[in-house]
């Protein structure tokens, strides 16, 4: 594994860094800066905002978040054995399976419990 | 011994996000940047792990530590209704609490200078890591038993999850 065929991220990552400070230097360097109390004020589609922008969020974002660190999870132990499919044959076919019924057995729960769906 | 190649360029770059990161965690006043602020310092440790030639790592840390843990967090502080309004994150103890995780801080880095010295490598990383990996998980010569057991923890957090979310 060569530290050269990381090259592209990192261009890509100074890119992105540069970009970003360009956007959000260049319009405070560039442009006139003359705020009002109107100015400052959060566009909200010209209404008036009403109440603050920061507020609790429902626990149902909390609820996605950890599902998705736990499929995540799952991926990252089926990969490795994804690329070894034919190496091991049905011997890592039946331990994957087990560990995929547990988990599957999760999944089913979740989905009977609504936890997936979003009203 | 301080050489300007890719390599130690690259490291020092990381090296600057993952501490940056971290003071900028414990230095901040503010909740939500703490929480951008160790995204920051993730990927730096992401970097690190590409730079030690483990790439499998470097992908794990940045789809789940950078890509999920982060949003957790900060999830966790958007859901709580205490730590939304909290903009003062010091307290009194935060010059004891600066000694002792310095000390900490030194004491590790002084062992680990002890214990191997020129900090070379001792083996070459396998080309094939990843393919040992999976045969690790996977044969009961490897760690067969830890990974069904893993199932059962997933599966323990994700029923848990949902027991704590759903009726509150």
């Amino acid at each position: 594994m060569l530290i050269e065929q990381y090259l592209p991220i990192a261009i890509l990552l100074a890119i992105a860094i540069v970009l970003s400070l360009i956007v959000v230097f260049i319009s405070r360097i560039m442009g006139p800066f003359r705020p009002t109390a109107k100015k400052l004020s959060p566009y909200e589609s010209g209404m008036t905002p009403m109440g603050p922008a920061v507020r609790r969020f429902p626990v149902k974002f909390y609820l996605v978040a950890v599902l998705f660190i736990l499929f995540d999870v799952e991926v990252i132990f089926l990969l490795p054995y994804s690329i070894l499919v034919q190496d091991l044959g049905v011997y890592g076919l039946i331990t994957v399976s087990i560990f995929l019924t547990v988990l599957t057995i999760g999944f089913i729960y979740e989905w009977k419990k609504g936890a997936l769906e979003w009203e | 011994m301080l050489t300007f190649s890719p390599v130690s360029v690259s490291f020092f770059i990381m090296a600057l996000f993952t501490i940056g990161g971290g003071l900028g965690v414990v230095t901040t006043r503010n909740l939500v940047h703490a929480a951008l602020f160790l995204v920051l310092s993730l990927f730096g440790i992401a970097g690190l792990y590409v730079l030690l030639e483990a790439p499998y790592l470097a992908v794990i840390q940045v789809l789940v530590y950078v890509g999920a843990i982060s949003i957790l967090i900060t999830i966790t502080v958007m859901v709580t209704r205490r730590l939304m309004g909290i903009e003062e994150t010091y307290n009194r103890q935060w010059p004891i609490a600066a000694i002792i995780s310095g000390l900490l801080g030194a004491g590790l880095i002084a062992l680990v200078v002890a214990q191997f010295g020129a900090l070379t490598p001792v083996a070459d990383v396998p080309v094939d890591n990843i393919e040992q990996l999976g045969r690790a998980f996977v044969t009961h010569q490897g760690f067969l038993l830890p990974f069904e057991v893993a199932s059962v923890l997933l599966l323990a957090a994700m029923i848990g999850s949902i027991v704590i979310s759903r009726d509150v």
